[in-house]
């Protein structure tokens, strides 16, 4: 049995050595760089937005309403990718929507993970009554249909991003309890466990620093899922009026702006919701990978 | 068999009972006066104030309210629309055949495409048709289907005219529900023409609603099968000389299925969310549309309602799925 005095001179070392073998896994899986790739440049692309936008997402141009993309016919070069319905920039919208997408899935999988781990532990770690009261409201939680359970508590709330992303948060985060309760029980009889038990290790020290860095691995994975699930749901939330508001650029209330103009003008409503596609795509793709490459009894899929 | 079935009814009894609870109080955390939300009148006097607060039970302690809401709910009383006057539980009846409709169509249709998409990239791992198929299946898991519907809409509806933007058929035509389902009906009716209307206006929203199961039994279908393909009885079964067909029928495809049946019963969840947006983007009349709409309009008693029911309803086709599942695999049931 190693004791920790053996561990942690070797850590530095040790965590290079994970990295490079996490690293070695994730790249076999050509899709999983490709999104990290796009991943990355839309991360940049939400950073530096205001100096990569050529037009204020929020400033109407009077005498460009609905104006098709630069290379369309009637099209004009100073709008790329076209003008919408009062005449503010396409493009410069969906610069300035990526921040909000990739804040909401930041917020959410951070909320949601957070409250999970924390909800799983005590589960999972005290087991009995508290287990299955906690178990049960979790089982509640995913009876409904999460979109329906999200719509609904944005009625309660107040309709709104904030109030979406509380929502979603909430409706994703038995998903991560459940996982970490599943682990933790798996984990409870193993001998490292009791060894730190019997070393006079307290319930905190054993649930968040024995316990809880030997679960991570499927709560990452599960991580970025819901983190695709997340910018899905706020597209789909703002889609019906619930979430962000109005002008706000955000890519599921542009569509729904959009939708009195599918017939007349294609190009509002095809952008934006390629832009949700191309990253939810990147993060799923992202997601495989980092399954492959962190849980190998999981076969490839 | 029937302790198992014992075992499953009493894990769902507490769930439902939350599940209540969540309904029962949704109303009561409403930002606002709850005998406003729930009468849907304005501008009382104190007088009718206290009469319907008395009327909906809203003076009696709460746990009290509670019980008088689950006995009315076992009467089958679940709250009247404020904007139809009518029960929640009529309404949901005569909207849900249009959901029930779309999502079956929508199931067949993705098990029809998933389920041999899948099976097929499994045998051929690593080939063109083996990638081909997957990326799309992870291009349909992230698809945003609300913009789906809408570029199919410009596609088939705008560009080429094949199909109809909104709705179940066209306007000319009237005959009578029989099903409630739109296709058999106008066939039952007889009219020249309805068939195909209520076909065509079928096609897009159950594309749309498709999509995301499909991949997910597509996927679900390539990981089950790559596991038998590995296992030693496929391999003794290779080994005897048997044809690559008749292993992956016979031996192999039978005990794949198992996990992907799991999957595509566990799909009713996906297909609700999936038919409030398909709905609302095609004006389909059935319940995902009338919940949005109702939380629009704030009809809270058919918000309520409409919740209770479509989870009761996932839970027990979820609860269905379990009992399927260890009818057909007795590793389960005899655990």
């Amino acid at each position: 049995m190693t004791t920790t005095t053996e561990i942690e001179p070797m850590a530095a070392t040790g965590l290079r050595a994970q990295l490079s073998e996490f690293w070695h896994y994730f790249s076999v899986n050509k899709g999983a760089v490709i999104g990290l790739w796009v991943f990355v440049a839309l991360v940049l692309v939400a950073l530096f937005a205001p100096l990569i936008a050529p037009h204020d997402p929020i400033e109407q141009v009077r005498d460009a309403l609905l104006m098709p993309p630069a290379w369309a016919e009637k099209g004009d070069a100073r709008f790329l990718l076209g003008t919408d319905a009062v005449g503010r920039d396409i493009l410069s919208r969906l610069i300035f929507g990526a921040r909000y997408s990739l804040f909401i899935g930041c917020v959410v999988v951070v909320v949601a993970l957070s409250g999970g781990i924390l909800i799983g532990l005590v589960a999972g770690f005290f087991g009995g009554w508290v287990d299955t009261v906690i178990m049960r409201v979790m089982d509640v939680i995913l009876a409904f249909p999460s979109l329906l359970l999200a719509l609904v508590l944005v009625a309660i709330l107040g309709p709104g991003l904030t109030n979406a992303m509380i929502a979603i948060a909430l409706v994703l985060q038995p998903h991560f309890a459940r996982l970490t309760r599943a682990a933790v029980m798996a984990e409870l009889p193993r001998e490292y466990v009791m060894a730190s038990r019997v070393a006079g290790a307290g319930k905190m020290r054993l649930m968040f620093r024995t316990i809880l860095p030997n679960c991570l691995a499927p709560l990452i994975v599960q991580a970025t899922l819901s983190f695709s699930g997340a910018i899905l749901d706020a597209a789909a939330l703002g889609f019906l009026g619930m979430g962000a508001q109005r002008p706000t650029p955000e890519w599921g209330t542009m569509l729904a702006e959009a939708r009195e103009f599918i017939l007349a003008a294609w190009w509002v409503v095809t952008f934006p919701g390629l832009a949700i596609l191309i990253t939810v795509l990147a993060i799923n793709l992202m997601g495989d990978g980092l399954r492959d490459a962190l849980d190998p009894k999981l076969k490839r899929s | 068999m029937f302790r198992f079935l014992l075992g499953k009814l009493a894990y769902l009894v507490p769930t439902f009972i939350g599940i209540t609870i969540v309904a029962f109080g949704f109303v009561r955390v409403l930002p606002g006066d709850p005998v406003l939300l729930m009468a849907g009148e304005r501008g009382l006097t104190p007088e009718r104030h206290a009469e319907l607060s008395a009327q909906l039970g809203f003076d009696r302690p709460i746990w009290q309210q509670y019980l008088d809401f689950l006995g009315r709910l076992f009467q089958g009383d679940f709250g009247t629309s404020l904007v139809t006057k009518k029960p929640v539980l009529t309404e949901f009846f005569t909207l849900f055949p249009a959901t029930l409709e779309l999502s079956l169509c929508a199931i067949l249709l993705a098990t029809a495409v998933g389920l041999p998409l899948g099976i097929f990239a499994a045998i051929r791992r690593g080939s063109w048709f083996d990638q081909v198929s997957m990326s799309s299946a992870l291009v349909g898991y992230s698809m945003p289907i609300f913009w789906w519907g809408l570029l199919l809409i410009i596609f088939f509806s705008g560009v080429l005219g094949w199909t109809p933007v909104s709705g179940r058929i066209s306007l000319m035509f009237y005959f009578p529900t029989v099903t409630g389902f739109m296709t058999i009906d106008s066939l039952l009716s007889g009219q020249d023409g309805a068939f195909t209307s209520a076909l065509s206006h079928l096609i897009l929203p159950t594309i749309v609603l498709a999509t995301i199961p499909m991949a997910v039994i597509a996927r679900q279908a390539r990981s089950a099968m790559l596991e038998v393909l590995g296992e030693d009885y496929v391999r003794t079964a290779r080994a005897k000389g048997l044809s690559a067909w008749r292993v992956v029928g016979l031996h192999a495809l039978r005990n794949a299925l198992i996990p992907v049946i799991t999957t595509i019963g566990l799909q009713v969840g996906t297909l609700m969310g999936g038919a409030i947006l398909t709905e609302t983007i095609f004006s389909w009349p059935g319940i995902g549309k009338a919940m949005v709409d109702s939380i629009s309009r704030r009809d809270y008693p058919s918000v309520q309602g409409g919740l209770l029911i479509i989870a009761a309803l996932v839970m027990t086709v979820n609860l269905l799925v379990d009992l399927l599942y260890g009818l057909i695999n007795p590793r389960i049931r005899h655990r």
